[in-house]
């Protein structure tokens, strides 16, 4: 086990390495962020200065070497837009992504069981091929054009809810949430939607395939049989064991919900990492977007190690598999 | 059965047999036609200067300019006939879409074959990345690079080609692993025939039925990524947009109520993606052995 965390960890390392290297490189090669920040009225002499207090007049080399001596000491490097450390700003604004994603995940879980229920245990009817056809079209759209159509429905023709931004928020702990303030939840509602919609098209055909397995099975037959109330057989007996592969696959999914939350974010101007992102790409502020780079790496491997190691526990045949490979 | 009965003749009998992918088929047939043939079937040119007219900018569909020109889906700010930009639009999201998903699926397919022929560490350093890569979404990964790549549409295939390779290898090796082991790859090596023949010229084409299904959904995958990084400002350049990026210019005037401008090349991406998933789903029932009759 530990030989193997081990190798996780390094092929980690050499993922975040790699990745850092080509972006670290090929930002500097794409453009001068010098350009951007500073005040075309400034003289010669302070955009120099600008540009010695950057670390941007040293050869491209150089700024990378001081960039993985700044790493070794957990520093990422200062934004040179906002003129903050990377990895603060970073943290300031994941508050808002997380707040996202979970909403998203919650509302794909609690409308996505459901309906999935409905199509799997009566397949003919009328109103499960509606749900059906609806989660083949869930599926298909690309998310961001689902957000500009939200937009248009219940913020521009409607009118019934805000288009774009935070809303007024409080803190919880010290965090500043949305969730609260009926201002924020009307902000939050509509982003949450656009990221729950392709998510609860997945929980829909996850839960349908589950549940058309399970409710053929003897068990089910039985509790029946003994005279179980039907809402105790769907709400115990079938749910538990449709959960099974709709939790492995959402805690598998969250990963792509964060990095999906970069269209999400830019559609409604929503103040998280993924906006923070496309803006940082657009500004070529370059620590920012490397920081992010090795966030989300050392996040997707985290979530994929405790998927495995979880695995490994659960189920005794992955663990023979990996022995032998 | 017939004496002219080959392969591909059972396919398209089997394919046409079920009614939804003969819509499908027909629709992404009649897609893929207006973008080959965009120039001659658009009313319009949107990208001559000399064929737009200020003058009818922002107009709501169905609406005639002043130069008595019905424009059906309304204009753009500039006057841009939007039928003939989503015409113009659908060729760049198709072709952009096809160059990198052929180019990947070429890619794969070297790296999958060569590394169940060879296997040993050779196999394990490329299983090894493709691993990696697919434990991240494609769209991020995507994203990065353009972000140390710049804009253009070349590396928007490039991009999109270093996302998808993985796939086309993971599946190639596996089916290669199969084929490799059936007695004609042994007689073909009996005979003294030179690897790169075998490879190329036996187990290649044993290996495509499962290549064809990844590329049809690969195509579908590449053109919502394409679309989604042009919106994200991180794709094609303005002077060929995409359908993406027709979107993403009409967000501006969404808000004013204007919804036409992103809200039909929306429905056209739509309808695109949708065909290819039905082809693609089709497809894959005709190739899968278990369900063959």
């Amino acid at each position: 086990m530990l030989a193997y965390l081990i190798r996780r960890f390094g092929q980690a390392f050499l993922v975040m390495a790699v990745m850092a290297a080509i972006v670290f490189f090929g930002l500097y090669a794409v453009g001068n962020p010098v350009d951007l920040l500073i005040n075309p009225e400034a003289d010669l002499a302070e955009q120099e200065e600008t540009i010695r207090r950057l670390g941007l007049d040293k050869p491209v080399h150089v700024q990378f070497g001081y960039f993985l001596g700044g790493l070794t000491q957990g520093d990422l490097g200062t934004s040179f837009v906002h003129n903050r450390p990377a990895l603060e700003l970073i943290l300031s604004r994941l508050p808002a992504t997380l707040e996202l994603a979970f909403l998203g995940i919650l509302l794909a879980v609690i409308l996505g069981i459901p309906l999935g229920m409905i199509a799997g245990l009566k397949p003919d009817a009328p109103y499960s091929k509606v749900i059906m056809t609806g989660s083949v079209i869930g599926f298909s759209t690309p998310n961001f054009w689902q957000g500009l159509m939200l937009i248009m429905l219940f913020a521009v023709f409607l009118g019934w809810l805000p288009a774009g931004g935070r809303g007024e928020t409080v803190d919880l702990f010290g965090i500043p949430v949305s969730f609260l303030t009926w201002d924020g939840l009307g902000h939050l509602i509509l982003p949450a939607i656009n990221v729950a919609i392709f998510k609860m098209s997945l929980v829909i055909r996850l839960t349908r395939a589950g549940a058309s397995e399970v409710a053929l099975q003897d068990y089910v037959k039985y509790a029946r049989a003994r005279g179980l109330s039907p809402a105790r057989v769907l709400g115990v007996h079938i749910l538990k064991n449709i959960m099974i592969p709709v939790v492995t696959v959402l805690g598998l999914e969250t990963g792509n919900v964060i990095a999906f939350a970069v269209v999400t974010e830019t559609v409604f101007a929503w103040p998280g990492i993924g906006k923070l992102l496309i803006d940082s790409i657009g500004l070529l502020d370059r620590p920012v977007v490397v920081a992010y780079l090795m966030l989300t790496v050392f996040l997707f491997v985290m979530i994929n190690l405790v998927v495995d190691i979880a695995y490994s526990i659960l189920d005794p045949r992955v663990r023979v598999k990996r022995g032998k490979s | 059965m017939l004496a002219t009965d080959t392969p591909f003749r059972r396919f398209v009998t089997d394919f046409l047999r079920s009614p939804g992918a003969l819509v499908g088929g027909i629709g992404l047939l009649t897609i893929a036609l207006l973008a080959i043939f965009a120039g001659l079937v658009a009313p319009q040119n949107p990208y001559d200067l000399a064929q737009i007219d200020v003058l009818d900018g922002s107009l709501e569909p169905g609406t005639e300019g002043y130069a008595g020109f019905k424009y059906w889906l309304g204009t753009d700010e500039q006057g841009r006939d939007m039928l003939s930009a989503m015409i113009y639009g659908l060729r760049v999201s198709l072709s952009v879409s096809f160059i990198a998903v052929s180019a990947a699926v070429a890619v794969g397919m070297v790296l999958g074959l060569l590394a169940a022929w060879r296997g040993g560490w050779v196999e394990t350093l490329i299983m090894r990345i493709v691993d990696i890569q697919l434990s991240f979404p494609a769209l991020l990964v995507a994203l990065l690079l353009l972000a140390a790549l710049g804009k253009g549409i070349d590396k928007v295939i490039i991009a999109l080609v270093l996302v998808q390779w993985a796939y086309f290898a993971r599946t190639v090796r596996a089916a290669a692993l199969v084929e490799i082991k059936k007695d004609y790859v042994m007689a073909a090596r009996s005979a003294a025939l030179p690897q790169s023949r075998i490879l190329f010229g036996h187990v290649l084409p044993n290996v495509m039925p499962p290549v064809m299904v990844i590329a049809t959904v690969q195509i579908a995958n590449a053109i919502a990524i394409e679309a989604s990084l042009s919106f994200l400002g991180v794709g094609v350049p303005i002077t060929q947009p995409s359908l993406g990026l027709l979107i993403a210019n009409g967000f501006d005037y969404l808000l004013s109520g204007r919804y036409w401008i992103s809200f039909y090349p929306g429905v056209a991406l739509l309808a695109t993606l949708v065909c290819i998933n039905i082809v693609g789903d089709q497809v894959r029932d005709i190739l899968n052995p278990r369900l063959q009759r």
